[in-house]
């Protein structure tokens, strides 16, 4: 796997206004694979997304394509293209033109940027739209063609900068799958930046989830979402109850009012952690005296599941079920010893993973830099 | 009722503003010196206007220094614009507050300290020092149409262009340009019709062979409004208004089919 390495980022580190916007950023992105940096707004992804493009220096630190060190290599002469967050269409070129803009500047012959552009816009499904101008597109084929302006110049690595975020819901799944398909025809390493981590999980071979300009854990979907490394990721990525516990000793800690067993081990006697269980691994069972009890004081219908909030012991439990309990019942919580993840105790509070406006403003903030 | 005296108060308003215009050109077709006897059509004016040798030179004078300084300010002005652009907040605003105030300062002023300057530095008065005023005063009407162009780009845009492998310069004229290109024409243009129309200013630093056309015409009428400076007057008017018209139709000609865009574009 090491000897296909494409892209390498070590040690990166910047600043903004004396701000740490990236603290010692680690990286390696290997040949055709799909890598998402995933993050709340600010965690420095878009930064690193920069960085890699070309846009920015970094203050310390090295980036590499293919062993070669690219720190001063302007974005013109990297083999990198870039998919921007609004799409950055040239507004006074048509279709055809935008996708012939990279071609053109090599002053590649016509026959050829005619037939490139072809074949370009049929991948992004847009054959016949040569001659449109490009503000009569509606945002989802705005997107295409900015793909297909970046695809054209044959780029090694496709950076994408939360290209999905101005389109609705239903748009963005269409769009997942198509660039998820694009990617895998195309057979090239993609980059790509959200704070979606549904989309993240959907889409990536693997998933960078940052914070604080720092990497939090490294891996495959199923890695991350099944083992956290820590409360933020699991917080992050999915819902999660997050408990204040205590490590009596290895296999066997201690939260709301109650022992448990558990998988992990090795911290040291009596350490203070956090307990992170998912809220669909959570079984309610009639309450009694051998399990946790709690009472129900909220039920919201989700669609595939009831989203149930109970209240036992001193802590607040979201569990997801297909059975609706009634408000103000009382109910037993069992737990598998596999359901109960323990982490090292961190300083993470409740992260709010729904999209808000202020997130938007502070990603085009981050762009600016 | 209402209807009837909104129209007649729009009448009036429009009298006001084109009767005078209206009398000068009748008068450019009047036979009498007089300007309020009508003695009969004749194109004599015309025809003196166009041997007069004074009135030909000072238009040639014009329309040399208009085009070079609206030219030259362009470029300047442009330039300055991307400059200020990409300046940190308080220096830009603090440049912005500084292009303002050839604009409003009083002409007078201008004029008479752009006069002083010159004479201090020694240089003749003549074409140069008229050039050098004229591109002062527009320089700072290209600056204020271009930087909200400027303003208005996707910042993007030049990063997509670096992206898809130009060097500065070519995002600058292959993206940057067309981008601000309406802000360019408009203050190339304001530039033109502004220093075609300068008096004061020109009036303190134009030298003696370097007389522009207001100055011809305002000594010519210090001594009596000759019917010449009526006909060349109504030939300006004339000129002005085919500009304004050809303008303003290729404006309804390019914003037509945009409209077309929005009701059929959005759907997906």
């Amino acid at each position: 796997m090491d000897k296909n390495k494409i892209i390498e980022l070590k040690d990166i580190t910047m600043n903004y206004e004396g701000e740490p916007v990236l603290r010692g950023i680690n990286l390696d992105i290997h040949d055709k694979e799909f890598v998402t940096l995933l993050g709340p707004s600010g965690c420095g992804k878009t930064t690193t997304l920069r960085i890699v493009g070309g846009f920015l220096t970094p203050d310390s630190g090295d980036v590499l394509f293919g062993g070669k060190r690219v720190n001063d290599v302007p974005p013109y002469k990297r083999p990198v293209n870039t998919v921007f967050q609004k799409y950055a269409l040239f507004p006074h070129l048509n279709v055809y033109e935008n996708v012939a803009f990279g071609l053109r500047l090599k002053k590649t012959p016509e026959t050829e940027v005619a037939r490139r552009v072809g074949e370009m816009l049929e991948l992004v499904d847009l054959k016949g739209f040569d001659k449109r101008s490009v503000n009569q597109l509606s945002g989802g084929q705005q997107q295409r063609i900015a793909i297909a302006r970046a695809l054209i110049n044959n780029p090694k690595v496709l950076l994408l900068d939360e290209p999905l975020g101005a389109l609705d819901l239903k748009l963005r799944k269409e769009m997942q799958i198509e660039l998820k398909k694009i990617q895998q025809r195309m057979e090239i390493t993609f980059i790509y930046v959200t704070h979606d981590q549904e989309e993240a999980l959907t889409m990536s071979d693997t998933v960078v989830v940052m914070k604080d300009g720092t990497i939090q854990q490294i891996g495959t979907p199923q890695d991350i979402y099944n083992e956290p490394r820590n409360a933020f990721v699991a917080d992050f990525i999915g819902e999660s109850n997050i408990l204040p516990g205590i490590m009596h000793k290895d296999y066997l800690v201690e939260f709301a009012g109650n022992n448990f067993e558990c998988v992990d081990k090795g911290f040291s006697p009596m350490e203070p952690v956090d307990v992170v269980i998912r809220p669909e691994d959570i079984q309610l069972v009639p309450a009694s005296d051998e399990v946790l009890n709690g009472v129900v004081e909220n039920v919201q219908f989700k669609g595939v599941h009831y989203e149930i909030i109970v209240r036992a012991y001193s802590d607040t439990w979201v569990i997801h079920s297909t059975r609706a309990p009634e408000v103000g019942s009382i109910v037993g919580i069992t737990l598998t010893p596999e359901d109960i993840h323990i982490m090292k105790k961190s300083d993470v509070k409740k992260v709010n993973y729904f999209k808000s406006e202020s997130e938007a403003e502070a990603s085009d903030i981050e762009q600016q830099i | 009722m209402k209807k009837i005296s909104s129209k007649i108060y729009i009448f009036l308003v429009f009298l006001f503003l084109y009767a005078p215009i209206f009398v000068l050109i009748a008068n450019s077709f009047n036979a009498s010196k007089s300007r309020t006897v009508w003695t009969g059509f004749t194109l004599d004016w015309y025809v003196k206007l166009f041997n007069n040798e004074v009135i030909l030179k000072s238009l040639l004078n014009t329309l040399i220094v208009a085009a070079i300084a609206s030219v030259v300010s362009t470029i300047l002005g442009t330039a300055a614009a991307i400059g200020i652009y990409k300046m940190k907040k308080i220096f830009r605003s603090l440049i912005i507050n500084i292009t303002y105030i050839p604009i409003m300062n009083s002409e007078m002023v201008t004029g008479v300290s752009l006069m002083l300057l010159f004479v201090a530095l020694h240089i003749d008065l003549g074409y140069f020092t008229l050039l050098c005023a004229h591109i002062t005063f527009c320089v700072p009407y290209v600056i204020l149409n271009v930087l909200p162009k400027l303003r208005q780009m996707n910042r993007s845009l030049y990063d997509a262009a670096l992206d898809l492998g130009c060097n500065p310069w070519q995002a600058f004229r292959h993206v940057v340009i067309p981008e601000i290109m309406p802000g360019i024409v408009t203050g190339f243009l304001m530039s033109l019709t502004y220093s075609i129309d300068d008096f004061t200013i020109s009036y303190f630093t134009h030298g003696s062979t370097s007389q522009t056309l207001p100055i011809t015409i305002y000594s010519m009428t210090r001594r009596k409004v000759s019917p010449e400076v009526n006909a060349l007057s109504a030939i300006i008017f004339v000129v002005v208004l085919v500009i304004l018209l050809i303008m303003n139709l290729s404006d309804i000609r390019r914003s037509k089919p945009r409209k077309k865009v929005k009701k059929g574009g959005t759907a997906e």
